[in-house]
């Protein structure tokens, strides 16, 4: 219904297209219009006006019905209508059903008059009701819309368009397609035009078209292609062809052969993708346990809560700067380590350094400071996770083909885990600081007697490795919940990445890290996530029987440390 | 010495007084238990409940209590942990002697507490949604059973959507897996194919849905309406969304309809990416009622806080409570076996407009309502049951269940087998 209505209005913005006797008929309707200007037009209005009346109801049949109506009478005022029922901004008064265009302002509405696009005041908004759409209707305005949007000049738009007319292919839309066809002078627009098109000339009558149109489909890779191209192949129950053509059959045979190896190279590079982003996770949660349990060899089971806190601090940066959101997120990676890095400093000074060398009394005291953490967390943002915002330039994804897209979010963590690596290694190998943490690491005794404050180096240490936790948790703040309990589910893998990885070495964290993120992604479509994450412990287990080091074990004199 | 004597004297005499303040107390209050986690992870959605409780009674003590007593709260806290809630359970039933208790979130804590409540006949109001498939006599479940949520849900995704191809993803626990099982036997006696269902579990609070998102996305570019009913618990669904939103998946292609997502869970999230996903529910607080209203207002008085929002449990809580009410003024007494017997056929208002009434069974009847996530966290109803649809405590779609019947009024029994006739009594094992 709706799309038919779109049909009309795209045949007389554009009448070159439909040439023929349809054409000299609107000649004929536009001369009576013309004679008749001034009625006619009112007729248009009044027709226009009753659509929109039918809008105000809450079946949601009755409102795409009205959307035909007000598609049908093809008013200049159409358009922004419709725009406004998809975005939620029309109301209708509950006195006399009237409707408006309307701006929610605190508690009243700013008012529109649809008819006239002139100001109607504000009003209280509880004597409004709004139209609500669903989601089959927010479908059928994004497809009317889009046939609005086909002209166009921004070649984006048109795309996006011809993209969404695609979604929901059918006869109308077709019709539309084809009319754009040749006035199309963008290529990207066209291509995707000519996919729309091939695909639904796969129903010709004449099976030289329907060959023409699935030898054009050979590349592509978008999925009703492929979904068409196997029904051509496929036989139905009683072992008959649905395709009567050899011919076309041959061809959709070597079409999908190529489609297939397209996409199951796509399809690999996706869960090698999916794994190193699960790595880059695993590694920055792991890897500022890698310098206080690795370097210094101290249990630290608050190291979970460290990420918690820096997860909060970025929440925390979002509440005192709500206009930046995009910015916030990079202001919270240096805050975020500091206010870690300085619980860190405090954890050590205050417990860690009365029980080196005793490390069940150390795991139990840090397990304490965590639930201590937790708690005071709790009691100041309340037990329910806290909603932490996703920067625009976080969200979407990078559409590389029609097979394969990648989570700008998940993009960014791999890329923020390497550099947070790079920065370490060249803390940890080109500074002062670097060496004196790991002249301390191998023999303490004797850096100690070179002059080196070995419990100040212990303190900076906890602190550096602590503020990496915090570093993480902005990152994981991006993509899991924010709440007391967001530590506790990292401890666990940490520890698990640092022990496989090799401890004391931060190469490993980086190789184990990535490797189980790998296998476990490349599992989880056969074996599910639960089976997965059993796989990969029971794999761990047995690895660390027989290599109890690690990866990477420490040799010579580190080893001893 | 004699100072001393005196001293101690006067001590006496406090502590008789104190006593004796106690037992009148103890006289004149009806105790009411609330069992709700305040700490570990199900704090965030039982801690509403408790104050909801609260709420409720202090509203009832203002009206002048119940047959001229007030009640007094006796609240604990079993900590998320189910053994806890056993222990917690006991102590209310036996040490404080409650005359009735409002608790229990997760299933696993409801099936932890039956043989407790069972064994010292005690009186729990049970308000969330769950997987059927019990009646205790001893239980009344305020929330809704499979048939009043889950199936209404999949014939609205059929009927309405024109959905044929369905996801049916869950977190790794008793709910998901027994309301599987139900949907996925209902939607193949609806005929839809063994290929056109996958089933995916994750564990507690999943965080990275990259791949399962991917692969749903590849299987509904199949060329038929896909759909996804989630029974995804609590946490695990922010990440979730968020993967959807970010993989582009809009629901106007891949609708997700959730029974674990209400207006509290919505509240920590953006919502943005998720506008137009849906939920069923028996309540949504965007329902435009006087008694809504009013409960709105009244929630966040009590509350101090003026963007509190409302959920379904919570008006489950609301209806079990005001049907204690009424039953202990019809029996005139606070005994649980006749506050039992008068429970069923008691009707109370509900917030949405209509009658809960309580059943033989021990389950309501409730309306079904679906409603699609607007932007700022509420939802819009786009459908609804015609009138209202009695709680089935045991599915008619599953081959064990499907002839079992519960009723505490004439079988006097909660599992009675039509086809052998006998009732076999366990609600547990």
């Amino acid at each position: 219904m709706v799309r038919r209505a779109t049909v009309r209005r795209m045949d007389r913005r554009e009448p070159k297209a439909n040439a023929g006797p349809q054409r000299t008929w609107w000649l004929v309707l536009l001369a009576i219009l013309g004679m008749l200007a001034h009625p006619a037009l009112a007729a248009e209005s009044t027709s226009f006006e009753q659509a929109l009346g039918n809008l105000a109801t809450t079946s949601f049949k009755q409102k795409e019905r009205a959307i035909g109506e007000l598609l049908d009478v093809r008013h200049a005022n159409t358009r922004v209508v419709l725009n406004a029922l998809l975005e939620g901004n029309l109301y209708y008064r509950k006195s006399d059903r009237r409707v408006f265009i309307a701006a929610a302002q605190d508690a009243n509405l700013r008012l529109q008059d649809p008819l006239t696009m002139s100001a109607a005041g504000t009003a209280d908004a509880s004597e409004y009701t709004k139209i609500t759409t669903n989601n089959q209707l927010r479908k059928a305005l994004k497809s009317a819309l889009a046939g609005f949007d086909l002209a166009d000049p921004d070649p984006d738009v048109r795309l996006a368009a011809v993209n969404e007319l695609l979604r929901s292919l059918d006869a109308d839309s077709v019709s539309i397609l084809r009319a754009r066809q040749s006035a199309e002078t963008n290529d990207a627009v066209r291509t995707a035009i000519h996919t729309g098109l091939a695909i639904a000339d796969l129903d010709s009558e004449d099976a030289a078209v329907r060959l023409a149109a699935v030898e054009q489909l050979e590349g592509s890779l978008n999925p009703e292609a492929f979904n068409r191209l196997t029904a051509i192949v496929a036989r139905s129950d009683d072992g008959s062809y649905a395709e009567p053509d050899e011919r076309v059959r041959t061809a959709a045979r070597t079409a999908l052969a190529k489609i297939d190896n397209w996409r199951s190279f796509y399809s690999t590079l996706e869960t090698l993708f999916f794994g190193l982003s699960l790595g880059s996770v695993l590694v920055l949660a792991a890897i500022g346990l890698a310098i206080t349990f690795g370097v210094m060899g101290v249990i630290n089971m608050a190291h979970g809560e460290l990420m918690m806190l820096g997860a909060y601090t970025t929440y925390v940066i979002q509440l005192l700067m709500p206009q930046y959101i995009g910015a916030s997120v990079l202001v919270a990676i240096p805050v975020a380590f500091v206010v870690a890095g300085g619980v860190g400093v405090l954890i050590e000074r205050g417990i860690v350094r009365f029980l080196y060398g005793r490390p069940l009394e150390t795991l139990l005291a840090t397990f304490g400071v965590s639930l201590v953490l937790q708690q005071i967390v709790r009691d100041l943002f309340t037990a329910n996770n806290r909603p932490v915002e996703t920067p625009a330039w976080m969200a979407g994804s990078l559409q590389i083909n029609e097979a394969l897209s990648i989570t700008y979010n998940r993009l960014y963590v791999v890329l923020f885990m390497l550099i947070v690596f790079v920065i370490l290694q060249l803390v940890l190998k080109k500074t002062s600081l670097g060496l004196k943490v790991r002249a301390v690491a191998q023999n303490r005794a004797m850096a100690k007697s070179m002059g080196v404050r070995t419990e100040w180096v212990d303190a900076l240490t906890f602190g550096l490795g602590s503020g990496i936790a915090g570093v993480a948790g902005v990152a994981l703040s991006q993509l899991t919940n924010v709440g007391p309990n967001l530590g506790q589910t990292y401890i666990i893998d940490s520890f698990m990445v640092v022990v496989f990885g090799g401890v004391g070495n931060l190469w490993g964290t980086l190789i184990g890290g990535m490797s189980l993120g790998v296998v476990n992604q490349a599992l989880e479509p056969y074996a599910g996530a639960v089976l997965a994450k059993i796989l990969v412990l029971i794999a761990l287990i047995l690895f660390i029987q027989r290599r109890p080091r690690g990866l990477f074990p420490q040799k010579g004199r580190a080893a001893e440390g | 010495m004699r100072k001393n004597t005196l001293g101690g004297l006067k001590q006496l005499a406090a502590a008789l007084a104190l006593l004796s303040t106690m037992a009148a107390q103890a006289a004149d209050t009806i105790k009411v238990g609330v069992l709700h986690s305040l700490s570990g992870t199900m704090a965030i959605s039982e801690t509403t409940l408790k104050d909801t409780v609260l709420m409720l009674i202090e509203e009832q003590n203002k009206k002048g209590g119940v047959m001229g007593k007030k009640l007094e709260a006796v609240v604990v806290d079993p900590a998320s942990n189910w053994p806890l809630f056993a222990e917690k359970a006991e102590q209310l039933l036996v040490k404080d002697k409650v005359s009735v208790v409002f608790g229990c979130w997760t299933s696993v804590s409801r099936k932890s507490v039956l043989p407790v409540f069972e064994k010292n006949n005690g009186l729990l109001f049970y308000p969330v949604q769950y997987e059927g498939e019990e009646s205790s006599k001893n239980v009344f479940y305020t929330g809704a059973a499979p048939n009043q949520q889950a199936i209404p849900a999949v014939d609205y995704l059929m009927n309405e959507v024109g959905v044929k191809r369905w996801v049916l993803a869950g977190t790794d626990y008793v709910y998901p897996r027994t309301t599987n099982k139900i949907l996925e036997a209902y939607l193949k006696a609806k005929g839809v194919k063994d290929e056109d269902i996958m089933i995916n579990y994750t564990p507690f609070g999943h965080s990275n849905w990259q791949r399962i998102v991917a692969d749903i996305k590849k299987f509904g570019s199949a060329g038929k309406k896909t759909g996804v009913v989630s029974t995804i618990n609590g946490d695990a669904n922010v990440p979730f969304y968020k993967e959807l939103g970010n993989q582009k998946i809009s629901a106007e292609d891949i609708p997700v309809v959730a029974f674990s997502v209400g207006e509290e869970e919505l509240s920590g999230i953006d919502t943005k990416p998720l506008v137009g996903h849906l939920a069923a529910w028996n309540y949504f607080m965007s329902v435009d009622t006087p008694a809504n209203a009013e409960f709105i207002k009244k929630w966040r008085a009590f509350i101090k806080n003026n963007k509190r929002v409302t959920n379904d449990p919570m008006e489950a809580h609301v209806i079990g409570f005001n049907m204690w009410v009424k039953a202990v003024e019809k029996a005139k007494t606070t005994d649980v076996n006749k506050v039992i017997d008068a429970m069923v056929g008691i009707e109370v208002p509900n917030l949405t407009g209509g009658v809960a009434k309580m059943l033989p069974n021990h389950h309501l009847t409730k309306p079904v309502l679906i409603g699609e996530v607007r932007a700022d966290g509420q939802f819009d109803t786009v459908w609804q049951t015609e009138g209202l649809v009695p709680g089935d405590a045991w599915s008619d779609y599953l081959p064990g269940s499907k002839d079992i019947e519960a009723d505490w009024v004439k079988l006097k029994c909660g599992n009675y087998n039509t086809k052998t006739l006998k009732c076999s009594g366990q609600n547990y094992e």
